[in-house]
């Protein structure tokens, strides 16, 4: 297991390096693309939690489509040429104690909550079928309300995105 | 186990060292005379006139927005076929009612001109 700590932290200092990135960096672009590195290790973390599909998920929906969109984002909003694209810090005060707040809250639950150590499984468990057979019956109605937000999202998108065209 | 990632680790881990060391060996090896010309931003052989870094159309957004939805959905499709055989009919209408309700969308999307590019 020796291999599995060394892996383990590689991808916890790839996440953390670039997620202070994110946070630090002056120009917004650079933020963007530094959240790319910290998708991906949090999608390497996932496959060391043996959560195949989910990193696979992280990998396809956060890197290829989040990322995208938020790109798409701030090359929309920010008049490039004129304006810098900078982040500025602002509003210090709030922001200081809604972290505290927030961070306080996570350590708490981190120290409080009894983390189970599981013993080593000995073969490559499949967690697609499980995942499958969970989502249609045990947790049906969450599944069909993401489909309804889902069309939320896709009405709202046209709705905003385009001008209203004559109907046919 | 963690052993069947090892072939994804390496493609990766190749794919950055093949990268870097192409780049380093041609400014390693390669001569370098620059000019004004050479330096100059190509463009298809014009004269570059201003700022490739402009705003981008709002139609790259709502492009992006549909492979998103789109995207979920495919995640979503993925368990319930590898688990089908157990799901039987029940999971076969569940899903279709799921893939209704997102095919209203994509014929809102569709009748309001959205997946036009004009």
């Amino acid at each position: 297991m020796d291999l599995y700590i060394i892996v383990f932290y590689l991808f916890a200092l790839i996440t953390l390096a670039s997620a202070a990135i994110v946070v630090i960096s002056k120009n917004i672009v650079y933020s963007a693309f530094a959240l790319l590195f910290t998708f991906f290790g949090v999608a390497g973390l996932y496959v060391l939690l043996m959560a195949d599909f989910i990193a696979v998920t992280q990998l396809l929906i956060y890197v290829g489509g989040i990322l995208v969109l938020l790109l798409f984002g701030v090359m929309l909003t920010t008049k490039v040429i004129r304006v810098d694209m900078r982040t500025a810090t602002v509003r210090t005060f709030p922001a200081v104690v809604i972290v505290a707040a927030l961070a306080g809250t996570l350590i708490g639950i981190f120290w409080s909550t009894d983390w189970p150590q599981s013993p080593a499984s000995d073969g490559f468990e499949r967690t697609i079928p499980q995942i499958g057979e969970m989502l249609l019956t045990s947790y049906l109605l969450p599944f069909e309300i993401a489909s309804v937000v889902l069309l939320v999202a896709l009405i709202g998108a046209a709705m905003i995105a385009r001008r209203e065209r004559k109907a046919l | 186990m963690l052993e069947t990632y090892i072939p994804i680790f390496v493609v990766i881990a190749g794919g950055i060292v093949f990268g870097i060391v192409m780049v380093k060996l041609n400014e390693w090896l390669g001569p370098r005379r620059p000019t004004d010309e050479k330096l100059s931003t190509y463009e298809s052989g014009m004269e570059p006139v201003r700022t490739a870094r402009e705003r981008f159309s709002v139609k790259f957004y709502m492009v992006a927005v549909l492979f998103i939805l789109f995207d979920i959905e495919v995640v979503f499709l993925y368990p319930w076929a590898v688990a089908f055989k157990e799901l039987g009919v029940a999971g076969y209408i569940t899903m279709t009612v799921f893939i209704v309700i997102l095919l209203i969308g994509l014929f809102y999307v569709w009748r309001k001109g959205a997946l036009e590019w004009d």
